[in-house]
Formats: structure tokens, C-alpha cells, sequence
């Protein structure tokens, strides 16, 4: 094989090697061009989230408009503060709830939102006023048992 | 005491004294193959030349290599998503067979497999080159010149592996991932959007991608140091070279298998 072709391949071969990395990136894992002046971003606290993770999507009417980018305690208040980034396009009523739901009944939990019918809408550091933990399976078997008792 | 004995005695001795001697020998192996590794790890002046054998031995090792990558890939991938169709259609959960593909192979099945078979060809060809120009007296003939056979012979096969391998891991998993697509999708049905969707929801680049192009570059420099200390050391003659190979695809698959082991145990964390 000549030096000219050898070098031809050569390079092909690193090229696509890089570009597999390209595409794995983009098409494999969760990478995105999404900046940060396409979200503003929303905190809400919650009781329990009993696993609630990062990167868990948030979705209105089913449809995912954001990602829970970090979660924190308050050590004052000693209840978790979520911190969700959505999407610009879409504005919320500040008497917008939040409740984190299953997807599926053993599935990932995520946070669903539903808008009210107030007509201010929610600025970018705003929090949720009206939130409802996740539901866990012992206190709920725990409450049923107690119903059952009496 | 009797002469049975006495015997018996010498026996012993005499294995506990030859299991010292070949602990001492294995001791020796190692240090020949760090010091052998070092003097390989850098080259003479010069780029020109370096660069083209550097070059040659990318083709060699990772173009040559590629139809095998490219085949293993692609059935991996496939056979991965129907089996774990079938296992995850008893939980309802069939949509997430491609997270289930994803994950499997850039995490696991990706660097494992190409290093392996990697190992295989490129490792064994690499073995049986070095040991032919050892039993034909190339290398010291290079040595008697004045060259040294450690930086123009070792050295650029060394790097030619150390890059081609974590590519050649990258192109494996794209056809893995793109061949457990086609069985999913449109064989068994899975709808297309839930298979990128639940895949990007849950693989991390930094976590899962990242993570899969460090262990392959570990296993890169085994392999190629393994595969290249093996044919310089080998006995020169017929028998010599072919124990040599056997040697580097034996000890190369083990410890591929071996470093997969603590490498995912030290990324996982908790250990």
C-alpha cells in the first residue's frame, strides 16, 4: 500500500474515531446544546422526596418542560429545596403547584406541575408556594392499617 | 534416619526452594517489563520518521483492526437488545431496553469486548512480529548500528496502541448501540422515540462515556505493553514465539478482565 493511501486511512480511522465520540455524546447521553439563557429557574420545597434525583424532568400535562437541577436541605427549616431549571417559553402562575409523582408504579419519581388561574407569572428565582411531597409506601400502608383498626 | 527419609526431606526442600526460585523469577519478569515499559514509553529526536512508523502502526493495529470491531459491535448490540427485551417484557418495562443497551455497553460490554478482541489480533500479530525480528537478529542488528531497538521498534507500537484502542472502543459502541436500535425498534417493536429518550434521560457523558474511554485506555497500554514486552522477551526460535503469543493473548485477557474489575469497582465508589 502506498504512504499516500496508508496516510488516508490512517486519518479516516482517527476521524471516525472521534466523530463516534461526536455522536455518542449527542445521540447516547443526555449532553445538549441547551444554554443557560434558554431556563430560568424555580425553587420549591418539599417534606419528603423520597426519591426524587437530579435530573429527574419536570413535566405540565405530561409533557416535560424542565430538569430538577440541584437539590439541597435546609438546615433551618429542615425541609429539601429543590431547584428546578424550565424552559423559557413557557410561563407559570404563581399559584402553580407542584407534586412529585411516579412514573409508573415502580418507575423514576419526577416533579408534575399544574398551573392555576392566577394572572402574575413566575419570575426566574421564584419559588412554588404549594407543594406536595412524594408518596411513600410504608406511611400510606401505615395509615390504611390504622384505618383498619378502628 | 532411614534413607526413605532423607528422601523426602530433600523433596520438600527442594520444592519450597524451586518455588522460591520461580517467585524470584516472576519478581524479575515484572521489573524487566517496567524498565522494558519506561525506555518504550519515549522516543529518539527526530519527528519526521517517528511520526510516519507512529503512523504506520495506527493503520496496522487499529485500520486492520477494524472489520472485527465493527462486527463484534453491531451482533453485541443486537443480541444485548433482545435478550434484555425478553427479560424486561416480564416487568412491563421493555421501553427501557435501550437505556439497557446503552449503558451495558459503554460501561461494560464496550472496552471489555474491543480490548479483548483487540488483544487477540493486534496484541498476538504484535507478539509474533517482535519475536520473528528477535529470532532473525533484526533487533540486534539494530543494537550493533547503533539504533535503539526500544525506541524505533517498541515505541511507536506502544502509542500506536495506546490511540487505537480507545477509538476503536468509541466505534464499537456507536454500532452497538445503533445495531441494538435496529433489533429494538424494528424488530421487536420498541417505539423509536422511548429508546433515545430513555437512553439520554439516563446515560451521563462525564459518568458513563467518559468513564468507558479511561478503562479502554487502561486496557490499551496492558494490552499493548503486555503484547510487546512478550515478543522482545521471547526464546528465539519457532516454539519460542508461538508459547510468546499464546502468553500475550492469555495474560492480556486476564488482566483486561482483572483491571475491569477495580477500575468499575473504583469508579462505582464504595468499595
Amino acid at each position: 500500500m502506498t504512504s499516500k493511501r496508508l496516510e488516508i486511512s490512517v486519518g479516516a480511522f482517527v476521524i471516525a474515531g472521534i466523530l463516534s465520540l461526536v455522536v455518542l455524546a449527542f445521540n447516547a447521553s443526555g449532553l445538549s446544546f441547551a444554554r443557560d439563557d434558554q431556563s430560568y429557574f424555580l425553587y420549591a420545597r418539599f417534606e419528603n422526596l423520597s426519591g426524587l434525583s437530579e435530573r429527574a424532568k419536570v413535566s405540565l400535562s405530561g409533557v416535560t418542560i424542565g430538569r430538577v437541577v440541584s437539590i439541597e436541605l435546609d438546615t433551618e427549616d429542615y425541609v429539601a429545596v429543590v431547584k428546578m431549571a424550565i424552559d423559557k417559553n413557557v410561563p407559570l402562575t404563581t399559584d402553580t403547584s407542584a407534586s412529585i409523582l411516579t412514573a409508573g408504579l415502580l418507575g423514576e419519581k419526577y416533579i408534575g406541575l399544574s398551573v392555576g388561574a392566577d394572572e402574575e407569572t413566575l419570575m426566574n428565582a421564584d419559588e412554588i408556594a404549594d407543594t406536595q411531597s412524594s408518596i411513600v409506601l410504608e406511611e400510606l400502608i401505615g395509615q390504611f392499617l390504622f384505618s383498619r383498626s378502628e | 534416619m532411614k534413607p526413605s527419609k532423607i528422601m523426602i526431606h530433600h523433596y520438600l526442600l527442594n520444592a519450597v526452594r524451586r518455588m522460591g526460585i520461580n517467585a524470584l523469577d516472576v519478581c524479575a519478569g515484572f521489573g524487566r517489563a517496567s524498565w522494558f515499559l519506561v525506555q518504550s514509553l519515549t522516543w529518539g529526536k527526530g519527528f519526521k520518521a517517528p511520526f510516519s512508523r507512529l503512523v504506520f502502526q495506527v493503520y496496522q493495529q487499529g485500520v486492520l483492526s477494524l472489520p472485527i470491531i465493527l462486527v463484534a459491535g453491531l451482533f453485541v448490540g443486537m443480541v444485548l437488545a433482545l435478550q434484555g427485551y425478553h427479560i424486561l417484557v416480564g416487568y412491563g418495562s421493555q421501553e427501557a431496553v435501550g437505556q439497557m443497551v446503552a449503558l451495558s455497553i459503554l460501561r461494560e460490554f464496550g472496552p471489555v469486548v474491543s480490548a479483548l478482541l483487540f488483544a487477540g489480533r493486534a496484541g498476538s500479530a504484535l507478539t509474533a512480529e517482535i519475536g520473528l525480528m528477535k529470532t532473525t537478529e533484526q533487533l540486534s542488528a539494530m543494537e550493533i548500528m547503533g539504533v535503539d531497538p526500544l525506541k524505533r521498534i517498541m515505541a511507536p507500537r506502544l502509542w500506536g496502541g495506546i490511540i487505537c484502542l480507545p477509538l476503536l472502543n468509541l466505534m464499537f459502541c456507536v454500532l452497538g448501540i445503533y445495531g441494538g436500535a435496529l433489533v429494538a425498534v424494528d424488530m421487536l417493536g420498541i417505539y423509536e422515540g422511548s429508546y433515545w429518550a430513555n437512553m439520554q434521560g439516563s446515560v451521563e457523558f462525564y459518568d458513563d462515556i467518559v468513564k468507558g474511554v479511561i478503562k479502554s485506555l487502561v486496557f490499551a497500554l496492558v494490552v499493548t505493553w503486555i503484547a510487546i514486552f512478550h515478543g522482545w522477551n521471547a526464546h528465539p526460535t519457532s516454539q519460542g514465539i508461538s508459547t510468546a503469543t499464546t502468553a500475550t493473548v492469555v495474560q492480556a485477557s486476564l488482566a483486561i478482565l482483572a483491571l475491569d474489575f477495580v477500575l468499575t469497582a473504583v469508579m462505582l465508589g464504595g468499595f
